[in-house]
């Protein structure tokens, strides 16, 4: 997945010369926390976010009366060339990006010009999408050898019962580095008889699979 | 003279069956009758037939073409391929013949209890062949075609222009009818179920409130597998009491699956017959409290049907005639008669045994979690209380 397929188009932005008061406002209008900051020519040359702004102004518990902040052009407090993106990157790199820089926005840049903005919680989305239920569906959890050709098996008892896959998930087993958890999402109310044919062929079926409680 | 309660039941709605081997088996109708006639808590006088919904009234819910797939389904003229959009055909829900007229009268049985109770000819109706709350739009899903529930409450909108409470204690989320009616204020809509982390549909997560106009009367309350009891019952009396106050509606209708038992095959609930017996009881009082006693109860799922549903659904109909509990030994003749079917022995009395299972190893962890989503749930109209 890349990101122009995830990423949001209608991108909030500012110019240097706007105030912290004009960034403080439409963060609130439109409740968003990261506001790129573009010159005349479309280039991003800044970005700041709700916590910069948050930074600058005066404590909200302590009267300043005609504070000059709010009226300070944003380019002052503003981070400068910020690390910026691509809408042909990878979906995972933005993630490490992320995770590696403790950034959580990157403004998204082509042809010179910022065309689209990508967030932590756009990620949070699509990672909720990847592994949620957006159609009716069963979660079957199995503990599997890590070895070629295992996943075929499962998938055939799949087919075999004309149930469709809607998701599968493989990651490291927390218990056992030489297995690991295949977790399979499936549009089917009554799982018992694929979970019968599994256990038949000799897998571990978790089903459901709670730490410390043992399901038949 | 007003009744205080009809049992809708026509013999035909047995026709609804996908097989032989199929979890879902209306025979559990004929089971919890037999028991009820047993105990003479049930009277053919009672007993009121069902109707065939028409295909205009199956329409509230449902789209015109996917009535006529599954019309020509059940008359044989499609194979399962050209249905496979449409939710048929499939393992769990299969082609069998006369589908549409099977499932029009389940839904028919349904719209046959609304109108019983909304032109006041009895105070509480139960046509336990419906509750089929899976069903959408245009497709089938997990054993259910027609949606008797969202057809029922969308007719009670438009013939009798009722402020309905849709209650769903099925150990599965009520999907079909949350989704019916999530833009909609006048429908609230209330379902306790297993989590959707492992179990069907998935759905049914705190955070589903509704949408647009309709924000804030869609209540969803996930409960742990393993949940047990005490942990189900205080969510649930929480969870009525407050959205009933709430929502203050004309009539309400409530789905009894009982599949959140321990027995059932199908869930990771661990619910006894006490849940049964109480369930039914806070329903019929918060009718009475607020609805002038309107209420419409139908069945639901259910797949161990010789150990619990006939007991539990019982329940349901002792309530509404405000019968004692009945309690002790189930009638011998009873046992005798359906014990030579049964693959398994039948629990001997209306009470199950204390204890029923192995003690759960993190319970007290189970119950601070449930109790923590109860919170959770309600916060939006606590916080309006406010």
């Amino acid at each position: 997945m890349i990101v122009e397929e995830i990423m949001n188009r209608h991108v909030y932005s500012l110019s240097p010369t706007n105030t912290v008061n004009d960034a403080v406002r439409l963060m609130r209008e439109k409740k968003i926390r990261h506001l790129p900051i573009v010159d005349g020519q479309g280039t991003v040359v800044g970005i700041i976010t709700e916590h910069d702004v948050k930074n600058a102004l005066p404590s909200c518990l302590k009267e300043e009366p005609n504070s000059t902040i709010h009226q300070t052009p944003i380019e002052e407090i503003m981070t400068k060339n910020p690390i910026i993106g691509h809408p042909l990157d990878f979906v995972e790199e933005v993630a490490v990006t992320f995770y590696e820089t403790k950034i959580s926005c990157l403004p998204i840049v082509s042809g010179g010009e910022l065309i689209g903005i990508i967030t932590t919680t756009d990620l949070l989305y699509t990672y909720i999408e990847l592994t949620g239920a957006h159609k009716p569906s069963s979660k079957i959890d199995i503990r599997v050898s890590d070895k070629p050709g295992t996943l075929s098996d499962i998938t055939q008892i799949f087919k075999e019962h004309k149930a469709n896959v809607l998701s599968v998930l493989i990651f490291p087993d927390s218990k056992n580095e030489n297995s690991r958890i295949l977790s399979v999402r499936v549009q089917i109310l009554n799982p018992l008889a694929i979970i019968g044919e599994l256990r038949n062929q000799g897998f571990d079926v978790l089903w459901p699979n709670v730490p410390g409680v043992h399901n038949e | 003279m007003s009744k205080n309660a009809v049992f809708i039941y026509s013999p035909e709605q047995l026709g609804y069956k996908f097989s032989d081997s199929h979890p879902f088996n209306h025979k559990r109708l004929l089971l919890t009758m037999d028991l009820l006639k047993k105990i003479d808590a049930l009277s053919d006088d009672d007993i009121v037939p069902a109707r065939i919904a028409t295909d205009e009234e199956i329409a509230l819910a449902h789209d015109k073409k996917y009535i006529e797939i599954v019309k020509n389904a059940g008359h044989g003229l499609l194979t399962p391929q050209q249905c496979e959009n449409y939710g048929i055909g499939t393992e769990d829900t299969p082609i069998f013949p006369n589908m549409h007229e099977a499932s029009s009268l389940l839904v028919g049985g349904t719209l046959q209890a609304v109108d019983y109770v909304m032109q006041g000819k009895s105070r509480h109706a139960l046509n336990l062949g419906g509750g089929l709350h899976h069903g959408f739009h245009g497709r089938a899903s997990g054993f259910c075609i027609y949606n008797d529930s969202s057809v029922a409450i969308k007719y009670m909108q438009e013939k009798y222009n009722a402020r309905v409470l849709y209650v769903d204690t099925d150990a599965h989320h009520g999907d079909g009818v949350q989704w019916s009616f999530y833009d909609d204020p006048d429908v609230c809509t209330l379902s306790i179920h297993e989590t959707g982390r492992y179990l069907f549909p998935g759905t049914g997560n705190v955070t589903e409130r509704g949408n647009g106009q309709g924000y804030g009367t869609s209540f969803n309350f996930p409960l742990d597998a393993f949940t047990e009891d005490e942990s189900f019952l205080e969510v649930y009396e929480t969870a009525m009491r407050e959205v009933f106050e709430f929502f203050k509606p004309d009539v309400v209708f409530t789905q009894n699956g009982a599949d959140a038992h321990y027995f059932d095959p199908l869930t990771h609930l661990y619910g006894t017959m006490n849940i049964y017996r109480e369930i039914p009881k806070l329903a019929h009082k918060l009718a009475h409290e607020y609805c002038d006693g309107r209420w419409i109860a139908v069945g639901g799922g259910g797949y161990d049907i010789w150990r619990v549903v006939p007991r539990a659904w019982s329940f349901i109909w002792t309530e509404m005639n405000d019968l004692p509990y009945p309690t002790g030994e189930l009638p011998k003749s009873w046992l005798e008669k359906w014990q030579k079917e049964a693959p398994v022995p039948f629990i001997p009395t209306w009470e199950d045994p204390n204890p029923l299972y192995e003690p759960i190893p993190r319970k007290a962890e189970i119950e601070e979690k449930n109790a923590q989503m109860l919170t959770k749930a309600l916060h939006i109209i606590r916080n309006e209380r406010k």
